[in-house]
Formats: structure tokens, C-alpha cells, sequence
């Protein structure tokens, strides 16, 4: 029997979110908490695997008590088990940090049901890294598969699996051992519409809950803001993109004069030669 | 076959979530179906909770429940096109425990009411429409929604699904409500820093004040204006009879732009930022346009039962009041293990005897007379502004003339008796 483990993190909708004008930093307050988008994908591809193959679904995160209900949104998905690391020494942690609490908890789900496979989003939408997903198969000494955008076969038999991953021209056919890490990409799947009883499930859910004491052999100074090297020297935001312009006229005059406009602009050509 | 509950409750609003919580308490398993990303997400009312009815569900709700502003104020504004007259209460027995009634913010609030219906054990589902109820030898015994295996399976169906409540519709309970019955309201929430807010409506802390503004604010036609405090925030809206505002063939936002930029009213949202647009119909056709509420094996509550009393704007706590009469008319079905609309039809008697049942009755003739009726809106305000207006400009004119003046202004003696007769037909509908 599979058993795949998501891992996943709620995180503010980032298309929504406002930054404080003076520190550049997220007003987490002014946008609602979501199940990070490419984590959903993840989730749903455990689910895919699980109904073609038998096994369990399990989801791992790490967040203050209201991430339950990304938990939650797991299990309207189709998952199986929800587990939670929260605790304030884990706050302030940068992906170094993250991927060793995760790491940790991992550890103790494995003690219970061995992983065969664990399976993260991409990258968050908030943080935009993607090495979460490599820092913990690095750890678990398992080979780390990114930006998945198809999973072929999944043997557990036989300890193999076939996957696709996305590159700029094409796509690379990779077999590798079990158990891995695959982190995926959104287009490798789409998240259906969740049935009733999926939905009634997930409202009743009570997910395991863990504070640092319950995980065992924890080196507490990987932890948390302590445990994370990364310094944020400067934040700002993106330079707005100016403001573009209306054509009036008729079709014909319209594509006058964008062409005219797109001549003037020498140096876009400029750039295609000197690429060349 | 999908899962089976004691009860179904479709809509998390203040009836369903009332009624959910008060059957949950009392360990009756209850599935509560929502359609909004989360319960309050598509909720609209102007802003006034009042506590007595939230206090019947959870006592001293207000110590954690949140809450914008106690009102310790009621203004009444009759409003004409360059000058209100204005009545007013403020009380200070209203800041103090256990309050008189509060604003609230509907997204905030709802969703708070509906996790406390889960702590009790209600089940709550979000973002999931009912189709239909399951009909089986003529007995509701079920819900069908959008989802894939979507069935359920209840002994009671509670329909809280809000004004023109298409799955009683679907039960032939009513037929689509008539422009006369329901009236169309649209409000911003507008952002205003809290300092501001207290210092403009003369506030202390968490006091907040309420403004009912008639008249020209409608442009004549039946219905309401209001402006409420929030904390950091002003609610401000306009709401009309959907056939007045056919007739006039005024759009809402236009109404409610028209009081934005009164010269009366707009000083009170000056330097706000826009926060939220909303509208909503508010079923307004009181003991009349009732619709039948019991069925076998489902019960009918709230705005989807038109348990709205327009005159003295209150509806929510309506709404509260006939959940938890559904629910405890469900728990003695539940003992006799009858949900024949027999025994279900306890509900509509206890409901009828209970208030809200005695003042739909008592104003069930008001909307309608004065829907019928403009002139108490189009003509006595104006008159009662310039009378006001004349009597206390000082400018050397004896007061005795002045009275006789205003009198003549009135009008012929034929049409004072006609407003004779008018005062005394509105006495009679509101008595």
C-alpha cells in the first residue's frame, strides 16, 4: 500500500495582498489565508495516485493554529490524514529552518506508516522559493525530483517511479528509486470540484496536532528564527509597469499606429541582434 | 445512498445558524449548507444586531462576539432637499451592559455565530449550493446540491435560505414576490479612521450612533436611508420598495449617490475610503406576503419566510427568533419521532404567538398603506422642513403670523382635511 505524503502551507492570497507603504513588508491581515495554489495540485496528484494505485494520503504542515484549515481544504481534495507542526519555536523560520521541522515530523508519521513517496507544490506564492520540497528530501537522503509536471507510473513493488519534468524546450523522462520527492508544477493536473461527502468529511476533521515536544531527537537551534541563516537585507516593490495606452480609430488606423510606435522603438531590435 | 443527519439546515445566515446551534447543543446531529466561501460572505443587512434576540441564543454574546459599536444614539432624519428635521434619542443606559443593540459587520459577525454552531457540533459545509430538496412520497427528506454525490439525507429539512428562497419556491410554497413586496437596498462601507468617526458623531470609545433618514432621501419613495458606525467604518445605504422604484424609474445607486452627496448627510463621509459595495433585496411584504412555512418533514425561517418588519427596520433578529422556534419545535418532533406537518406545524403557531409574529401582524397594512400612499413621503416632509424652517428663522416677522402663514401654506381647507384624514389612517395602520 502507497503511502504519499503532501506537504503544504497556507498562505495569504497574494492577489489581494496590500504592503505596508513604510516597511514593504505584507500586511498578512488584508488578505484572506489560502491552501497555497500549487499545493492543491500537489494534494490532487497524492489523491490521483492513491485511486489509481490503493494507499493513503496524508498531509504535513507547519503553521500557527489556523492552518488547520488548509488541512481541511486537503481533505475536501481527497486526502486521508492531516498532521500539523505548530509551535512558537518554529516561527521566524526560513526555508533552512522549514525543511528541518518538516524533516522532523516526517520522521514520526515514517515511524508509523513507512513514506514511499512525498510530494510538495512547486513553490509558495508567498515566498516563492521552491526549496522547501529539495531542503527535505536532502535530509531524508532521497532523491529530489522538481517542477513535475507528470507522474507516469509509481511502483512501489518494484521501488521505481516515471515521471515527466518540465523544462523550457520540452520535457525530460526520468525513472527514479522510491521513496522521492517530487515537486510539482500546476498544469500537471486540475482540482476538481469536491464531492459532498469529501466536504462534509473535511468540516468534521480534527487534525494531529504537534508542538516541538512531541517530535523526537529535535536540535533546537535548527529551529525557528534561530535556526535560519537567511537575512532580508531590503524588501521593496516591484516598479509599477507604466500605465499603457488607448488607440482610438478605426482597425486600419489602430494598426498604423501601433506599428509606428513599435518601429520607434529601436532598441527593441537593437536587442534581437545583439542576442543573435 | 448519502450520509444521514437528524437535520439539514440550507444557509448559515441568522435563522439557519441559530437554528443550528440551538439543535446542536442539545446533540441533534445537524448539517448546515452554505453557499458563500464562508458563512457572512454574502450576507447584507444595514448593520443593527439587536440583543435581545442574539441573547436568547447565547447569553452575553457581546463579551466575545464581534461587535463594532454599542449604539447609544438613534437619530431620526426627515430629510428634504435643503434641510432635515431631526429627532433624536441618546442614551447613556445603552452603553452600559447589557446594551440595547450594536452594529456589526455582517462577513465578521456571521462567521463568528456559525463556528460557535460547530463548537457545538453543528457540521458546516461552505461553499456548496442546494439544488433542490429530495421529495419522497411528498416528504422532504433530503437535499440534492452541486457537488458530485451531492445527495443527503435528513428527518427535517430547515430552509434558511433568504429572501426569495428558491427552494421553497421549488415546494410551491410561494410564488415569485411581487415588486410591492420587496424592497431593493444597496449600502457601502466606507473607511474612516475611528478617531475621526468618534469625534464627528460626538462618541466616547465604543459608543456608535445610528441615523434613519426618510424622505428625500428616497426621493419620495417608500423606503429608507441610513448611515451606521462601525469602528473604523460607516455603513451608508439606501433602501426602496422595488415597484417605487420601478415607477420612478430611479436606479438604487443612484439613490444612494444622491445621499452621498447631500448637502445634509455628505459632511459625515467626508475623506472616506471606499471599502465594500453591496446589495441586497429585503422581503418587505410583512404578514401578507407570508409564505407557507411548514411542510412535511421541513420547516421555513428567516428572510426565505418574509419575517421582515419594515417599519421599524429589524428583521435579523426576526430571523434568530424563528430559528431557534424551529428548533425546538424539531427536538419535540425528534421525542415523538413525528415530522408529519402535523406536528411540524407547531413551529408556525408558536411563531405566530410569539413577537415576531405579533407585530408582522400589527403593521401588516403599513408598508401597503403607505405604498399606496406616497404623499406622506413626497409632500408631508417637505412641509414639515419648511415649517420648521419658517417658525424658527428669526427676522423680525411676529410668531403669531408666522403660525397663521404656515397654516395657509397647508393649503385649502378641503386639503387639510384630506391630511386630517391621512394622520388619522397612518395612526391606524401603526396602532
Amino acid at each position: 500500500m502507497l503511502h504519499i505524503v503532501a506537504c503544504i502551507k497556507q498562505v495569504p492570497d497574494t492577489k489581494v495582498i496590500k504592503l505596508n507603504p513604510k516597511t514593504n513588508t505584507m500586511d498578512r491581515t488584508s488578505a484572506p489565508a489560502i491552501l497555497n495554489p500549487y499545493d492543491a495540485h500537489a494534494v490532487e496528484e497524492a489523491v490521483r495516485l492513491k485511486n489509481k494505485y490503493g494507499g493513503i494520503v496524508s498531509v504535513l504542515t507547519m503553521g500557527p493554529p489556523p492552518a488547520v484549515k488548509a488541512i481541511r481544504k486537503c481533505i475536501e481534495i481527497g486526502a486521508d490524514e492531516g498532521y500539523m507542526i505548530s509551535d512558537r519555536a518554529f516561527a521566524g523560520a526560513d526555508t533552512l529552518a522549514t525543511s528541518y521541522a518538516l524533516t522532523k515530523a516526517l520522521e514520526k508519521i515514517q515511524k508509523d506508516t513507512p513514506i514511499d513517496l512525498i510530494i510538495c507544490g512547486k513553490m509558495t506564492i508567498d515566498g516563492d522559493t521552491g526549496q522547501v520540497g529539495p531542503g527535505i528530501a536532502r535530509r531524508l537522503d532521497m532523491p529530489p525530483l522538481t517542477n513535475v509536471n507528470k507522474v507516469v507510473e509509481v511502483n512501489k513493488e518494484e521501488q521505481f517511479a516515471i515521471i515527466h519534468r518540465k523544462l523550457e524546450d520540452g520535457h525530460e523522462v526520468i525513472q527514479t528509486a522510491l521513496p522521492c520527492l517530487f515537486s510539482v508544477e500546476k498544469e500537471i493536473n486540475e482540482v476538481p470540484f469536491s464531492p459532498l461527502p469529501h466536504m462534509i468529511k473535511a468540516a468534521r476533521y480534527k487534525p494531529t496536532i504537534w508542538a516541538v515536544s512531541d517530535l523526537e531527537d529535535v536540535d533546537k537551534t535548527q529551529l525557528g528564527l534561530k535556526g535560519s541563516p537567511t537575512i532580508v537585507s531590503k524588501v521593496w516593490p516591484p516598479e509599477k509597469p507604466k500605465g499603457g495606452e488607448i488607440l482610438d480609430g478605426s482597425p486600419q488606423e489602430k494598426v498604423e499606429q501601433i506599428l509606428s510606435m513599435v518601429l520607434e522603438k529601436k532598441e527593441l531590435f537593437q536587442q534581437h541582434k545583439e542576442g543573435v | 445512498m448519502g450520509e444521514k443527519f437528524d437535520v439539514i439546515i440550507v444557509g448559515a445566515g441568522p435563522a439557519g445558524t441559530a437554528c443550528a446551534y440551538t439543535l446542536a447543543k442539545s446533540g441533534v446531529s445537524v448539517l448546515l449548507v452554505e453557499r458563500g466561501e464562508y458563512p457572512g460572505s454574502k450576507n447584507v443587512m444595514g448593520g443593527v444586531l439587536y440583543r435581545k434576540m442574539m441573547e436568547d441564543v447565547i447569553p452575553e454574546f457581546y463579551k466575545e462576539a464581534p461587535i463594532e459599536r454599542q449604539i447609544v444614539e438613534q437619530r431620526f432624519m426627515m430629510l428634504d432637499e435643503q434641510s432635515a428635521v431631526t429627532f433624536s434619542y441618546k442614551g447613556m443606559e445603552w452603553d452600559q451592559e447589557p446594551f440595547n443593540n450594536f452594529t456589526v459587520l455582517r462577513a465578521k459577525f456571521d462567521q463568528w455565530f456559525a463556528n460557535k454552531a460547530v463548537e457545538q457540533g453543528a457540521v458546516l459545509v461552505n461553499e456548496t449550493v442546494v439544488e433542490s430538496c429530495i421529495v419522497e412520497d411528498g416528504k422532504v427528506v433530503g437535499i440534492r446540491t452541486d457537488r458530485p454525490d451531492g445527495e443527503v439525507y435528513a428527518d427535517v429539512v430547515v430552509l434558511a435560505d433568504g429572501v426569495n428562497s428558491l427552494l421553497a419556491k421549488s415546494l410551491g410554497f410561494h410564488k415569485e414576490f411581487r415588486p410591492d413586496e420587496v424592497a431593493l437596498a444597496v449600502m457601502e462601507v466606507l473607511k474612516l479612521d475611528k478617531k475621526i468617526i468618534e469625534d464627528r458623531f460626538s462618541l466616547e470609545g465604543n459608543q456608535g450612533c445610528t441615523f434613519e433618514i426618510f424622505g428625500d432621501s428616497t426621493k419620495g419613495i417608500l423606503g429608507t436611508a441610513w448611515l451606521y458606525t462601525n469602528k473604523s467604518s460607516i455603513n451608508i445605504g439606501v433602501g426602496a420598495m422595488l415597484s417605487g422604484l420601478i415607477k420612478h424609474k430611479i436606479k438604487p445607486y443612484q439613490l444612494l449617490d444622491y445621499v452621498k452627496n447631500h448637502p445634509i448627510l455628505r459632511k459625515y463621509i467626508q475623506g472616506v475610503e471606499q471599502q465594500e459595495y453591496l446589495a441586497h433585496l429585503i422581503p418587505e411584504g410583512g404578514f401578507h406576503s407570508m409564505p407557507q412555512i411548514v411542510g412535511d418533514g421541513v420547516l421555513v425561517v428567516g428572510d426565505a419566510a418574509q419575517l421582515v418588519n419594515a417599519i421599524h427596520r429589524e428583521g435579523s433578529n426576526m430571523a434568530m427568533t424563528s430559528g431557534v422556534l424551529a428548533a425546538e419545535t424539531i427536538m419535540a418532533a425528534k421525542e415523538r419521532e413525528d415530522y408529519s406537518t402535523a406536528t411540524l406545524d407547531s413551529y408556525r403557531v408558536n411563531l405566530l404567538n410569539s413577537f415576531v409574529g405579533k407585530d408582522l401582524k400589527k403593521y401588516k397594512d403599513a408598508t401597503h398603506h403607505f405604498e399606496k400612499f406616497p404623499h406622506y413621503f413626497e409632500k408631508y416632509i417637505p412641509m414639515m422642513n419648511k415649517a420648521a424652517g419658517q417658525m424658527l428663522t428669526i427676522d423680525g416677522t411676529p410668531k403669531k403670523d408666522k403660525q397663521k402663514k404656515i397654516w395657509k401654506e397647508m393649503g385649502t381647507a378641503g386639503q387639510k382635511f384630506s391630511m386630517a384624514k391621512d394622520a388619522i389612517k397612518a395612526w391606524r395602520v401603526m396602532k
